[in-house]
């Protein structure tokens, strides 16, 4: 035996994964790899990597069927005993419709995002980082449909899940997201989501999903939550290890990281726009306020990221005080076009009960009792009165999140805000200077969006009205659609609650 | 006797999803299997086009030649999703972490002549890096194919060559008394070593293969094929007095192969069925990669077995033949 000493830890995973791999000579390596240049990034030296948990493949395997087979057994349980009577109110499984529908398919578009990152960065340490990141994607996607399959089964809005997501009006809004990120270049896509999503927003928006289900009483997602808890966390320090390892490498990549890391902190805040809605209106018993969660998980945690990055030259997203202001009134404008549109939405929706203004009106001292109860007071009347309000006109989409343009101007909370650029002679219209900005910044990818009322109005999704649009999109109409009250759902729901009660007697 | 226990009845109004029921006919309970895989790859109403590829989009039926009118059809015959597949490969780490603790309690390895050492090291050790080859390839399948039926085993794919590299790295470690020398000597032979030139050249050379399944076809029919049995079974005489220890911490790539091929040899099959024009291309892909994949492990077979090439010739052999079974012409 050699005189060479035993490895440590830290050597020997990578004997596990970096020894495997060699530059190529037969094949150059600039065909092997053509995606990782054009971006502009510069690395000098892969191996500098730092691996951000050293998991080999056996103990890939180990943990995770241990834990499958745990939540599977819970999936069981709450299916045998039915749990789906056991939430706290009916309105409740809209949140899982909304999940279902908007986010559930966006692990499954990081899934193929990760295997595209894990096989075209140069460096072998993020490449096996990013695929057992497509593995983990792959399990949540799967996982959630597994967990929510059963909800299926009862109630309505959830069975046209795939279908909808690549169609209705809303749903462009998380596809739109991720679809950018997916056509990004292989590091800019782990900045985007990676980084962004996964470190800087996921308290934001997986969190929130999962404490809403403990809150309410869904044992079998906030199982699934507990399970993929450790993935999160993995994924989260892949996140903040590709972000240093970037800006340690090469001064040049401070611009393209800090114009990255704007882009998607925008885009990812008008994503949580539909996160902060679900949270004050959708679910019955409220975690907190979307307010409060900005400030817990962005204001505080995020600022003392953004103090750690600082010593890399990186700033605090632009336009995060903007983010911030919005705070007071995103959920609010949100649930407002929900309201207006619940004919083509795929979840119920309601106006909030007078505990329920009450709620609002304490979490939302400055503003709601001045802008927004006033306007639910009156939709509640109009209610009443049979007149209930819809809006049916289509409305205009912000060109780069695809939101409606209901949002206000900053510290304008009564005027709409309304941006827009002139490319190649076509005007295009933005809700914010967050999201001209980013369409400023690459026309010609943005000119591209799939916009819904664009393609309604082209005829291209299934007719010039709108009960043909919404057999397009799959939609039952007075099933998926419209309000809780008088559905379905809100039928089975008081059939289950009282023959509950019946029994008890 | 039984006993009853009374619960209250609650029906379902409906037993899946809307797709997943379209393609059972009707709405049936469907599997975990079924509602984990079918359709849940988007194919419609795309925003972008892709910087790095801007001509396609990022699912595309386009990226590779071979046309299906579904690509739910090639299906996964042991229907795995994420849960099953990690249980599945949990248990079959049982016996390799079994193995490895019985050969290094009785220093199977560490007691090896320099003859069986220097066997091990030029022959078996430079195989981590084809695997990490073949995971570089399931990688780039499952994100450049099409349809989650096929893309999605590829990941599980993807990760079982990893995995079996990294055994290949314990037989290394086990070897050289965790220090890594044999891992570093063995990826010299894979550098420089002409016995290897033929099959790095080959996995290079699949590295910039575009059409996504000519690439997949390379991998399963014609790489894994030809050149895991050879190594893994023909080559065992070059292990001199260690055949069974090898046999014993390889003993999953074995098992691994036998089960894989069940899904590669279906979904190759199902494609091939599809239309002459598909079985025509599979059939020439297939006659390509495992004539190459032959001629590279000849020079690999001379030099360990001694044989002129010859068990890399039979390892063709059964691979034709198997090929053939599949409906392909070759």
């Amino acid at each position: 035996m050699s005189g060479a000493k035993k490895l440590g830890l830290k050597q020997r995973y990578a004997h596990m994964t970096r020894g495997l791999d060699w530059e190529t000579t037969y094949q150059p390596m600039d065909k092997v790899f053509p995606y990782d240049r054009f971006e502009g990034i510069k690395i000098k030296d892969w191996s500098a990597w730092e691996d951000p948990f050293r998991l080999t493949m056996d103990t890939y395997w180990k943990f995770q069927a241990e834990k499958e087979r745990k939540l599977y057994a819970v999936l069981d349980s709450f299916a045998q005993n039915n749990g789906q009577t056991g939430v706290s109110d009916g309105r409740y499984i809209n949140v899982l419709k909304l999940f279902l529908t908007g986010i559930s398919p966006e692990e499954y578009q990081a899934h193929r995002g990760f295997a595209f990152a894990g096989r075209h960065l140069r460096g072998v340490g993020p490449r096996v980082a990013a695929q057992m990141q497509s593995l983990d994607e792959l399990r949540h996607v799967q996982t959630q449909i597994h967990t929510i399959s059963h909800y299926n089964k009862y109630f309505d809005g959830l069975s046209e899940f795939r279908h909808m997501h690549d169609r209705v009006w809303y749903l462009s809004v998380p596809k739109s997201f991720f679809d950018d990120a997916r056509t990004a270049g292989p590091f800019e896509f782990m900045i985007a989501i990676g980084f962004a999503f996964e470190y800087l927003l996921t308290n934001l928006l997986f969190v929130p999903f999962m404490s809403g289900a403990a809150y309410n009483g869904d044992m079998s997602t906030v199982t699934f939550g507990f399970s993929a808890q450790s993935d999160e966390s993995r994924h989260m320090t892949l996140g903040i290890e590709v972000i240093k390892f970037l800006l340690e490498q090469h001064p040049d990549n401070l611009p393209i990281v800090q114009k990255w890391v704007d882009k998607w902190f925008w885009r990812g805040h008008r994503v949580l726009g539909l996160v902060a809605m679900m949270m004050d209106y959708m679910l019955p018993k409220k975690v907190m306020s979307w307010k409060e969660a900005w400030e817990i998980y962005f204001t505080e945690a995020g600022g003392s990221l953004f103090t750690d990055l600082a010593r890399y030259g990186l700033k605090v997203p632009k336009y995060a005080d903007v983010a911030t202001a919005e705070a007071e009134h995103i959920s609010h404008q949100n649930w407002a076009i929900f309201y207006q549109y619940t004919h083509a939405a795929g979840f119920h929706t309601w106006m909030p009960d007078a505990e329920h203004l009450d709620w609002l009106s304490a979490k939302y001292p400055d503003t709601f009792d001045k802008y927004y109860r006033p306007r639910w007071e009156l939709w509640a009347k109009l209610e009443k009165e049979g007149k209930r309000f819809y809006n049916n006109a289509l409305p205009q989409l912000c060109q780069c999140c695809q939101i409606p343009m209901g949002y206000t101007e900053p510290g304008d909370p009564t005027t709409i805000a309304f941006r827009s650029s002139t490319y190649k002679d076509q005007k295009y219209h933005f809700c914010s200077d967050g999201c001209k900005d980013i369409f400023d910044n690459e026309p010609d990818k943005f000119v591209q969006a799939w916009l819904p009322v664009h393609q309604i109005f082209q005829g291209n999704c299934g007719g010039a009205t709108v009960p043909d649009v919404l057999a397009w999109y799959r939609m039952n109409v007075g099933a998926d659609n419209m309000d809780y009250v008088g559905s379905p759902d809100e039928a089975l729901w008081n059939e289950w609650h009282a023959e509950k009660l019946r029994k008890a007697v | 006797m039984t006993i009853q226990i009374k619960t209250l009845d609650f029906e379902p109004k409906r037993q899946t999803f809307g797709h997943v029921a379209r393609r059972l006919g009707g709405d049936k309970p469907a599997t975990r299997y079924q509602e984990g895989t079918f359709d849940i790859q988007p194919t419609h109403n795309f925003h972008y086009k892709p910087l790095w590829e801007p001509d396609l989009w990022q699912y595309d039926v386009r990226k590779t030649a071979v046309v299906m009118e579904d690509w739910y059809k090639p299906l996964d015959p042991r229907q795995y999703y994420y849960a099953t597949y990690n249980i599945a490969r949990a248990n079959m780490n049982q016996a390799v972490d079994r193995n490895f603790v019985f050969v290094e309690e009785r220093g199977l390895l560490t007691k090896l002549s320099d003859t069986g050492r220097a066997g091990i090291q030029r022959g078996l050790l430079p195989m981590r890096h084809l695997h990490w080859g073949a995971n570089m390839n399931m990688t780039e399948i499952c994100q450049r194919g099409y349809g989650t039926a096929v893309t999605g085993p590829c990941i599980f794919s993807a990760g079982d060559h990893l995995g079996m590299a990294q055994i290949i790295s314990r037989i290394g470690l086990a070897l050289d008394g965790q220090t890594g020398t044999s891992l570093d000597a063995a990826k010299v032979v894979w550098l420089q070593d002409p016995a290897w030139q033929g099959v790095r050249q080959l996995i290079e050379d699949s590295f910039v293969e575009r059409d996504w399944f000519q690439l997949y076809v390379a991998q399963t029919i014609g790489i894994n094929a030809v050149l895991f049995p050879l190594v893994y079974r023909l080559a065992e005489p070059a292990w001199a007095e260690s055949v069974l220890t090898v046999a014993m911490l390889t003993e999953f790539m074995n098992d691994w192969q036998a089960e894989e091929t069940r899904w590669s040899d279906s979904v190759v099959r199902t494609v091939a069925a599809e239309s002459g024009a598909n079985r025509a291309l599979v059939s020439q892909w297939a006659a390509h990669w495992i004539d190459r994949a032959v001629v590279s492990g000849r020079t690999l077979s001379a030099a360990l077995l001694c044989d002129e090439g010859k068990a890399a010739d039979t390892a063709g052999e059964t691979a034709r033949t198997r090929a053939r079974a599949l409906g392909l012409a070759i």
